[in-house]
């Protein structure tokens, strides 16, 4: 210290005005806003999470990366449809999800875990029970959340397809229409994915292990629904109605098919649709009794901790 | 709001276990601390606290409200740190306390301000940006304690708070605690299984064994019954067959005090009055010896509390041969209380 003395006590006062003085402890009198508000929030945080927001930028890579993915393909058919004077898109709004359903099925595999299995795992679920919430509200928080990611996720490609579509000068009547059959379709895969996918998640506080059995669920039940439907007569050139039963044991053909049959999209015997109006009614009652059945069980896996 | 923890027969009982027995107890505003060995009910009497779970019978108030029905209103005004790690590693504290206070109904920004002032005063600064998993354990302890604050509640339920510390993190978590309420306003109920530290933290003792209450009251009425000298000794500079602690004990009790060993070297001197340090000194001169320690010395809470388990064991018997008769049984049950006083003032 080569300071001359007379220097110390400037450079003191210099630092005392930086210091952040302790003014004590302050009761807070403001509002509370109680148990509605408290699940909005955990709404809106876990469905930023699930974008990978307010998190690290690791964990944005995926999501955007899958909605990237999603997105660029409309883009592509809608500059082809326009270049070509084509008077319909190459690919209509449902079968574009229908297609690219893989994508949606890795999104909601990433993402489930990350909504549920992390508070399980670093036990942060005590904390939320602990306040105003109840659990019925942390899960309709969670399962509404990752139903919104998955409908943003959805909507982006198919907003895009439409809005190229209008503007490219496609018909408006009927591009307005299969866009809405789009958005049902979007909200059934939603919805169902959203609810198989947390359960799944919230019954393993690993999120790797997470991650496999929603892959492997979806996986697995699309290749053994594939067999079914070609043992059953799927590999006929006229397929026969009843191999169209076997949609019934995967969730994605499962949607594809009730959305083809109710909007009447099945353009011949090959594209998956509910057999009939009976299909209709079983598909649609399946999809219910899934959704249902997943949710009580999320609500009784939390009725315990 | 003169009485924050209320239970009137507060039960338990899980299949193949009772987890609390007709728990009835009262705490005044201050520092409690809920003393108990590990599974003695601690913890399932703090999730009937906070109305997560319901109790098998009896009733409880915290705060005034019945945990039975006004759950919601409960955890509006309690905070609650839980014993074991709950802290996401990949956010900051900043980011997850904010949340944790919005979970608990505050505005977002009232939630921001709180956030920053809460971190403060428990002790987080600069690294309170970074993410959580690079703190240490008493970071840790520190950001449990601030989500369980962030929202200003009336009464925070803290359980194990000094676990995994070490005796510098210790003094400083106790420290802290002990401002919650005294700076804060807050009531604190603080669980440990250790009794030492709750002697200096707490106003108040509540001590549960096998989900029943053994004791309930003031840490003074604990450890002040007596106070006692620590003396040690050292070895005879020249005769080493000489022994020392022998002599000064009996050269004490000659004196009329009363002696007592205590482990390997130190003995235990009753204080009389001011000259029973002037006669421990001049007795430790008189036989030429060194003195190592002379050190005042409170009755400690777990001696009371073995002692307490003692009686209490007695009481048990006395609850068995008489158990259909329950005046009898709360008689047996203050006889007990009353003869670990006497134990503990010898």
């Amino acid at each position: 210290m080569s300071l001359p003395p007379e220097a110390v006590p400037g450079r003191t006062a210099a630092a005392d005005s930086g210091v952040i003085h302790d003014i004590g402890y302050r009761s807070y009198r403001g509002p509370r806003l109680g148990r509605s508000y408290a699940t909005r929030s955990l709404f809106v945080q876990s469905l930023r999470a699930a974008y990978g927001l307010g998190r690290s930028g690791k964990s944005k890579v995926l999501p955007m990366l899958v909605l990237g993915v999603l997105a660029v393909p409309a883009v592509v058919i809608v500059a082809v449809a326009i270049l070509q004077h084509g008077k319909q898109l190459p690919l209509d709004y449902p079968q574009y999800l229908a297609s690219f359903s893989i994508f949606i099925e890795i999104f909601l595999a990433a993402q489930a875990p990350v909504l549920m299995s992390r508070d399980l795992r670093y036990q942060t679920v005590p904390l939320y029970f602990s306040r105003p919430i109840t659990r019925g509200d942390y899960v309709r928080a969670k399962f509404g959340s990752m139903v919104a990611a998955m409908l943003i996720l959805m909507a982006v490609p198919l907003v895009v397809l439409y809005l190229g579509a209008v503007l490219g000068g496609l018909p408006l009547g009927h591009n307005t229409g299969h866009f809405l059959y789009g958005l049902v379709a979007a909200v059934l895969y939603a919805v169902l994915f959203s609810a198989l996918g947390l359960l799944i998640a919230a019954s393993t506080p690993r999120r790797g292990f997470g991650v496999a059995a929603i892959m492997g669920v979806l996986a697995v039940s699309s290749i053994i629904a594939g067999i079914v439907f070609g043992l059953s007569g799927g590999m006929r050139a006229e397929v026969p109605g009843s191999a169209h039963w076997s949609s019934m044991l995967s969730p994605s053909m499962l949607v594809d098919g009730l959305v083809n049959q109710v909007f009447g999209l099945a353009g011949d015997s090959r594209a998956t649709h509910a057999p009939g109006a009976l299909g209709v009614a079983v598909f649609a009652a399946e999809i219910a009794v899934l959704v249902l059945g997943s949710y009580w069980l999320m609500l009784s896996r939390y009725r315990k901790i | 709001m003169s009485t924050v923890i209320k239970t009137d027969g507060l039960t338990k009982r899980f299949p193949r276990v009772t987890a609390l027995d007709r728990l009835t107890v009262e705490v005044q505003p201050g520092v409690v601390g809920l003393v108990g060995a590990n599974g003695a009910g601690k913890s399932t009497l703090i999730k009937i606290l906070l109305g997560l779970s319901p109790a098998t019978s009896g009733t409880g108030q915290v705060l005034g409200l019945d945990i039975a029905t006004e759950g919601p209103a409960i955890r509006e005004r309690v905070g609650y740190m839980p014993e074991h790690d709950c802290l996401p590693p990949d956010v900051s504290a900043t980011e997850f306390v904010v949340h944790m206070a919005r979970m608990a109904g505050l505005p977002a920004a009232a939630a921001r301000e709180r956030t920053a002032d809460t971190l403060r005063h428990v002790g987080l600064y600069e690294e309170r940006y970074r993410p959580m998993g690079g703190y240490s354990t008493g970071m840790k302890q520190r950001v449990k304690l601030a989500q369980a604050l962030v929202h200003d509640p009336q009464l925070v339920l803290l359980d194990e708070p000094t676990n995994g510390l070490d005796p510098v993190g210790r003094d400083d978590m106790l420290a802290l605690i002990r401002r919650v309420h005294s700076d804060f306003g807050i009531s604190v109920l603080v669980t440990t299984h250790l009794l030492g530290e709750l002697e200096r933290t707490c106003d108040h003792l509540v001590v549960i064994d096998g989900g029943r209450l053994l004791r309930s009251s003031s840490t003074a009425s604990f450890t002040e019954v007596t106070q006692l000298l620590a003396v040690e000794v050292t070895d005879h500079p020249t005769d080493l067959g000489f022994d020392a602690d022998e002599a000064v004990r009996a050269r004490l009790t000659e004196a009329g005090l009363t002696v007592a060993p205590d482990g390997s070297r130190i003995l235990l001197v009753e204080i009389r009055d001011d000259e029973t340090y002037d006669t421990v000194r001049d007795t430790v001169a008189d036989l030429g010896l060194g003195l190592v320690r002379l050190e005042q010395r409170r009755h400690r809470v777990a001696e009371i509390f073995a002692d307490d388990a003692r009686s209490d064991d007695a009481r048990s018997d006395d609850t068995r041969t008489d158990h259909a008769d329950a005046a009898r049984t709360d008689d047996a049950r203050t006889d007990a209380a009353g003869g670990a006083h006497d134990v503990a003032a010898p």
